[in-house]
């Protein structure tokens, strides 16, 4: 009998419940496809000849498939004399990301387990500096680092963009890795201690099989800052050393005669891939180690 | 034999601040020895700084006859367990257990022999492959027990082990690590704020406060011949009752003169003690004020009292009344005929009574 009197009304709010829902997803998808757009443009205009750019609508889908535009952009496209597209500059960013990322990680690491656990004498002051150095921006770096890179004796070459993105990375590494042993109790450290084990044994035994989480984040966020670099990579670079995002500039302000947007477009495509993987394969983890230091587990 | 722990003017200073003052404690081999004081009173420090944990400022600490003062904790023979365990989280209940030996290098078949032998012994056989965040509070206690038995040291430390248990887990082990002293003889300094784990444990009691020692003794000692107020009041539970009293001699003894808001002072005559100043604090444990039918003997000294409270408890009843402006706890038998707001007679037994100075807080019995 109640159910009978109450139906009328449950059935009302089961409707009103429906159409949120639906307006919900239909707002939702509106988003979606402005924040998708750009890339749709992107990948239907590198697949297009260039005669049907011209004569073609931008947001149509390609007549005719064609890859031409992205073997051009991988290694034909002009950045200023030499056509040699982007891959040698590809392969330029990865040999300086990779070292940079993997280096800039691990002193991180070291530094921030020495900064939560291995409490000294102006452990703090030294942190606070060290947090400084985040918020230096980049154009301020610029004159002292190329002066220091000269007398190194590293200027112009991939060492030298190793270092610096090294040097200002370590900043940022050694916040997240201090955040994250600093929820680690002390008597961690103290048992270990009793136990015999040393300052390197203790880090590589206990501390860092703890650490995958913000690995994680730490390499995502490093090799993002890394490979999207564009101001060290174009101050510190020469002829030969200059990294993808240096090269895409290049390439899309050296064209000559008609703007070859679909090569543009490719090229572009090409020199954010990489970026675009590292958070498609580890951004689950990315989201995990960021919260994982603010809610005690 | 010389003494297994000796700490002879150990300070301890962060800073302008002292942490621990002049500190000096020996203990024999065998001895179980619990640092007990309320929370900051420096005795987890002590502990650390007896560990090599934390460096002291001043003063000698030598374990089994050499000086430690300044050798790392991995050299002082010690084995440690923590209040929150600190197993190691990403190693198994083995790993966790053989990790000392494996940094020391011991060979292989000796850590095997030696875990199985700790993990009978604590009967812990199970989870040997588990890992720490697969245990229960009580598993884990047993695996940072086992983690430091497997050492064999000379000088176990206990740094407030039994904190994180529930209540009723919390008697088991303490039993449990009885039974382990007794069984393997070894030295043992044990950290705790709980007076009823320092009075069943301990065979020796540092009682401290602010960073200095009040009193050490065994538990009777400590319990039946408190050194000051602050000990009197801190350990035993119902805390002793301290009755401000004035005393007269009368040639045969002392009597003791306990003011109450309504009726006569209660006068009582103690035989044994005498010139003491006139003006002392009475310390009176809640069982040496008892049922007349319940005491005998010749110190025991009759009063009517006015009783305010009652509170069973089963095995007693905790009775409580006004003496001197403070309130003053009893225990009697659980059959008694206290009622609230009536007088009962009740028994002082002036054999058992402790006599404090009001500005010092010392003893004077």
């Amino acid at each position: 009998m109640a159910d009978l009197v109450t139906s009328p009304a449950r059935g009302q709010s089961q409707a009103i419940r429906v159409s949120l829902r639906w307006g919900l997803y239909v707002a939702l998808g509106f988003f979606v496809m402005i924040y998708l757009m750009p890339l749709f443009v992107m990948i239907t205009t590198s697949l297009k000849s260039l005669e049907e750019i011209r004569t073609g609508d931008l947001v149509a889908l390609p007549r005719e498939v064609t890859f031409d535009a992205w073997l051009t952009a991988w290694s034909g496209a002009c950045t200023g004399i030499k056509c040699e597209g982007v891959k040698p500059y590809f392969w330029n960013s990865v040999l300086i990301a990779v070292p940079a990322v993997a280096i800039s990680t691990l002193v991180g690491a070291i530094n921030g387990y020495v900064v939560a656990q291995w409490r000294f004498r102006g452990a703090n002051i030294i942190f606070a500096l060290m947090l400084f150095g985040c918020f230096i921006p980049f154009q301020v770096v610029l004159l002292p680092m190329a002066r220091v890179l000269g007398i190194m004796g590293i200027a112009g070459t991939i060492q030298g963009l190793i270092f610096v993105h090294v040097v200002y990375g370590l900043g940022f590494t050694t916040l997240f890795f201090r955040n994250y042993y600093v929820t680690i109790p002390v008597e961690l450290t103290k048992a270990a201690k009793v136990d015999g084990a040393g300052f390197f044994r203790i880090f590589w035994s206990i501390f860092l099989p703890l650490s995958l989480p913000i690995i994680v984040v730490t390499v995502i966020w490093q090799f993002t800052q890394i490979w999207n670099d564009f101001l060290f990579g174009v101050s510190f670079s020469q002829a030969g050393t200059q990294p993808v995002t240096v090269a895409l500039n290049n390439i899309v302000n050296s064209t000559t005669g008609v703007k070859e947007y679909n090569v543009d477009m490719a090229a572009a495509i090409i020199a954010a891939f990489p970026t675009l993987l590292v958070y498609v394969v580890a951004g689950k983890y990315f989201i995990r180690g960021l919260t994982a230091g603010s809610v005690k587990g | 034999m010389a003494p297994i722990l000796e700490i002879q003017n150990l300070c301890k200073n962060y800073g302008s601040l002292e942490i621990l003052k002049d500190i000096n404690v020996s203990i024999n081999s065998g001895d179980f020895l619990v640092l007990v004081g309320p929370s900051g009173c420096g005795k987890s420090t002590l502990l650390n700084c007896i560990a090599g944990l934390e460096p002291i400022s001043g003063g000698k600490l030598s374990i089994g006859g050499q000086d430690m003062t300044n050798v790392s904790p991995k050299d002082r023979n010690i084995a440690m367990v923590f209040q929150s365990y600190a197993l190691y989280p990403t190693m198994s209940v083995a790993k966790n257990i053989t990790f000392g030996m494996r940094v020391r290098g011991v060979d292989q078949s000796t850590q095997e022999a030696k875990l199985a032998q700790v993990a009978q012994q604590l009967q812990i056989e199970p989870l040997l492959n588990r890992r720490p965040g697969q245990l229960s509070g009580g598993q884990r206690q047993r695996v940072a027990m086992g983690r430091a038995l497997v050492r064999d040291p000379k000088l176990f430390l206990f740094d407030e082990p039994l904190s994180n248990l529930d209540a009723k887990l919390r008697v088991e082990m303490r039993t449990e690590i009885k039974a382990l002293h007794q069984n393997l003889g070894a030295s043992m300094v044990y950290v705790t704020h709980d007076q009823i784990e320092a009075m069943t444990l301990a065979t020796k009691i540092v009682v401290m406060k602010g960073g200095e020692i009040q009193q050490i003794g065994t538990s009777s000692e400590i319990y039946n011949r408190p050194a000051n107020l602050f000990v009197a009041d801190f350990m035993g539970s119902p805390a002793m009752n301290l009755i401000p009293a004035k005393t007269r001699s009368n040639g045969d003894g002392t009597n003791v003169e306990i003011l109450r808001k309504d009726g006569e002072p209660i006068v009582l005559t103690d035989q044994v003690n005498r010139d003491l100043p006139s003006d002392v604090i009475l310390g009176v444990r809640p069982e040496d004020i008892a049922d007349p039918e319940m005491r005998g003997g010749s110190d025991i000294q009759a009063a009517e009292c006015i009783i305010d409270i009652v509170e069973p408890t089963g095995a007693d009843t905790f009775v409580v009344m006004q003496l001197g402006g403070k309130s003053v706890t009893a225990r009697l038998h659980s059959e008694t005929t206290a009622r609230p707001g009536k007088t009962q007679k009740l028994v002082f037994d002036l054999g058992k009574v402790s006599y404090f100075a009001p500005d010092t807080g010392l003893r004077l019995n």
